[in-house]
């Protein structure tokens, strides 16, 4: 018989829509982050760095950039003979077929998958923040408290607490109270959406909330647990964890790794993250580039000038072009003299030369003012912007644009340009 | 496909001075992010070999090492696969490879095993790109027996050590001297040849009879008349990597846009073991120009017309030029490196000097690495 001790449930399927145009066409935890990585490459690598080689990865929206980034797990040492790493998407079945409608439902979905590999626990995790921990010391944990289920919480500053979904505990570190997002907390640890459950407690809360619409782990399975007098821990993490959930805290999470001694560290020998690179050859910087306190991935050519940028795989920057407090993603082309400043540019656009972006004076965004907000002009994937055109401060840019979309060859703050079509 | 390769990596050079203490030629890293054999090897999965051989003796641990798994060239298969040859002492064999032909003969069970009609051997000490397809096709078109991938050298590049080709107008080798002291001829043998798989066992064996060992010298040179050798011409980029200066400037040609281009961007691309380091991060008083930079780097001082391999820690105020700085260099703050290659994992104290006078200078420092 198959078994396996703990086996870790990734939840991947959520669009992440407060990412505005990056999450237009690609699932949120396939989004790229830090130069070369991708969100999903946190948890991940988290997870066979932990000792778990189990991972089941459940996705619903969007997932073929996913689907092939994953692949048979081979990045990750999740190519496995038992076990390894197994994509879940939503199915068809005999009596009824549905698409996952809520975070528990997803796996309560896939009960026959878990059963398979007969753990005694099970982690739950998501796809979307940054982060390094190790979930064998968590196991231990909720080993050694005899509990049911462990929720991993970090201490957040009591001013911010109203947030969050905030849990309540006693001195032994047991939960005695939940409060989502409290007017008056009355502790500061946050949850923060890791999860281990003893195997039956976990399938029975599922089984008994089938029914349940939009069955949800914080809204329905923790207090369903709660009430029925389970054990339930919480597991205090004091690392770097990063929720890069807005276009602003993804901004500033890429800008964090900047640093000289950056928070989250990404040369530490022991705790590699690893990622799914098909670019190997190194970065050619030019005669006449300046490059400063930046990162910049494999592959990539610069003949202008970078500051305080992070750079992915394969990007192209022209001559005479200043980068500035900028996240270019992979195979990314940007022409001769331009001004990019302050914009995330998704994979594989090509901006034209003497082109300016980030200009002008602060004015809300006209459609969705709470997404893209912050001063940042933002670009979605294979995307096209013409050359000799200027863009304001929270605009977003999506598609195939042409000259004709400038009024005056200009877009201004605020504005946001969708087009339809990919670069081709 | 029709063939199985044979990669030869096994030798050892003094013209690489110290740099092959450490290693075979071919597992010298190049160009930043890769090992000279990577270059072979991607050519022969791009030209759909499924089956490679690759015979190693010299210091073969950096490369069994480079090689400890076989799919990142796409290797891992059911049919065919990556197998690293190296001698062992058997019933009636107790010698070490006595030489290019004799390192086949006694791995000769492989070839007898195969099913594929033809042979392509290649040595990992070149960097190139080849579809060997098309020289297949043309040995098949000659009916060669022997088909030698040739080149011209430039004027002025020293063609004595390799070996010289005079072929006449059908292609047909005539002369063949093996590095020769003064020599005639400015086409050379790229060490890449095309054989009929019988044809190959029955010539090894022949030599191992009369108890000649060497490829060239007693197979290409020896049987020249007798049977048919076409030479196959290229004029796409080849170097040879086997003597310091060609090494150096091996290296150098990939900050020319045309070479980076040809092989960077260009498909097929050129596979190598994967090694998850973080992307280059540039801090303040950082100055980089013309410059390659490999993954996992720290750039805290100047930087130019160098190639750095992955994992260099540059230090503050450091000044790096006209230089080739190994895998996994620590460099001290203040340190001076020009006109140097820095061999992998060294550590070079702050406030060092390194200048190479005449020539390139080799650098290998054993200092106890700095916690960083």
């Amino acid at each position: 018989m198959i078994k396996k001790e703990m086996i870790a449930m990734l939840l991947a399927g959520g669009q992440g829509s407060r990412l505005g145009v990056l999450t237009a066409k690609v699932a949120k935890p396939a989004v790229s982050f830090g130069g070369k990585y991708r969100i999903i490459d946190f948890p991940l690598s988290n997870c066979i760095n932990s000792g778990v080689d189990t991972v089941g990865v459940l996705t619903q929206y969007q997932p073929l950039r996913l689907n092939t980034h994953i692949g048979i797990g081979i990045p990750w040492d999740l190519d496995r003979n038992v076990g390894g790493v197994t994509v879940l998407p939503p199915y068809e079945k005999s009596t009824n077929s549905e698409w996952y409608t809520g975070t528990a439902n997803a796996i309560y979905q896939n009960l026959n998958y878990m059963e398979t590999y007969n753990p005694d626990y099970v982690l739950i995790l998501s796809g979307d923040h940054i982060y390094k921990m190790d979930y064998e010391v968590m196991l231990d944990e909720h080993k050694a408290s005899n509990a049911d289920v462990t929720i991993a919480v970090m201490p957040v500053p009591m001013e911010e607490a109203s947030r969050f979904g905030i849990v309540v505990t006693d001195e032994e570190g047991r939960i005695t109270e939940f409060q989502e997002k409290p007017e008056n907390p009355s502790s500061n640890l946050a949850s923060m959406g890791i999860y281990i459950f003893s195997w039956p407690v976990l399938r029975d809360a599922l089984i008994k909330l089938s029914e349940q619409p939009n069955c949800d782990f914080g809204k329905h399975i923790i207090p369903y647990c709660f009430e029925n007098d389970k054990n339930l821990q919480a597991y205090e993490f004091n690392g770097y964890w990063k929720d890069v959930g807005t276009l602003g805290s993804y901004w500033e999470a890429n800008m964090e790794l900047i640093d000289i001694i950056p928070e989250f560290n990404l040369y530490e020998e022991f705790w590699k993250i690893y990622t799914n690179s098909s670019n190997l050859p190194p970065q050619y910087i030019s005669e006449n580039s300046v490059i400063e306190k930046s990162i910049i991935s494999n592959g990539s050519e610069i003949y202008g000038d970078v500051h305080s940028s992070v750079l992915g795989a394969g990007v192209t920057i022209g001559k005479g072009t200043v980068i500035k407090d900028s996240i270019i993603m992979q195979d990314v082309t940007i022409g001769e003299n331009c001004v990019i400043n302050k914009a995330i540019i998704a994979e594989d656009t090509v901006i034209g030369a003497n082109v300016t972006l980030g200009i002008g004076s602060e004015v809300p965004n006209k459609d969705k003012p709470a997404i893209y907000a912050g001063g940042l002009v933002t670009i979605g994937e294979n995307s096209v912007v013409p050359a000799d055109v200027q863009v304001g401060v929270n605009t977003a840019i999506s598609g195939v644009t042409t000259k004709e979309d400038y009024k005056d060859s200009m877009l201004a703050s605020g504005e946001t340009l969708i087009k339809a079509g990919e670069r081709v | 496909m029709r063939a199985v390769g044979i990669i030869l990596a096994g030798g050892n050079n003094r013209k690489m001075r110290e740099l092959t203490q450490k290693r075979a030629v071919a597992a010298m890293p190049v160009a930043g992010s890769y090992r000279a054999i990577d270059f072979a090897l991607s050519n022969m999965t791009n030209s759909h070999i499924q089956k490679v051989a690759v015979l190693t003796q010299y210091n073969a641990r950096s490369l069994n090492e480079h090689l400890n798994s076989s799919k990142w060239w796409d290797f891992g298969r059911k049919q065919g696969g990556l197998y690293v040859f190296t001698p062992t002492i058997t019933a009636d064999n107790g010698d070490w490879y006595r030489g290019t032909a004799d390192a086949i003969y006694q791995n000769l069970d492989f070839l007898r095993r195969c099913h594929e009609p033809y042979v392509i051997i290649a040595s990992g000490d070149a960097v190139y790109k080849m579809d060997y397809n098309k020289v297949l096709e043309y040995h098949i078109a000659k009916k060669a027996d022997i088909t030698v991938v040739c080149k011209d050298l430039d004027a002025g590049e020293d063609a004595t050590r390799f070996g010289t080709i005079r072929m006449n107008e059908s292609c047909r080798i005539e002369e063949f001297e093996e590095k020769p002291m003064v020599a005639n001829s400015s086409t050379i043998s790229t060490g890449i040849y095309i054989i009929r798989r019988r044809q190959l066992i029955d010539m090894v064996e022949h030599c191992a009879e009369e108890e000649r060992h060497d490829f060239v010298t007693d197979i290409l040179i020896r049987y020249k008349n007798l049977k048919k050798i076409y030479g196959y011409k290229i004029n796409t980029y080849w170097s040879n990597i086997s003597t310091v200066d060609a090494y150096y400037k091996t290296n150098m040609d990939f900050l020319k846009p045309e070479v980076r281009n040809y092989f960077f961007k260009e498909l097929p691309e050129i596979y190598s073991k994967v090694g998850d380091l973080p992307p280059v991060k540039y801090n303040p008083g950082s100055v980089v120009k013309n410059s390659l930079i490999a993954s996992g780097s720290i750039i805290n001082g100047t930087v130019e017309n160098s190639v750095l391999f992955k994992k260099t820690f540059v230090g503050n105020n450091c000044v790096i030029k006209n230089s080739i700085i190994l895998n996994d260099v620590y460099l001290g703050d203040n340190t001076y490196i020009e006109n140097c290659i820095v061999e992998s994992r060294d550590t070079i104290r702050a406030n060092t000097r390194h200048v190479g006078e005449n020539g390139v200078k080799v650098v290998v420092e054993k200092n106890e690495r700095y916690a960083l």
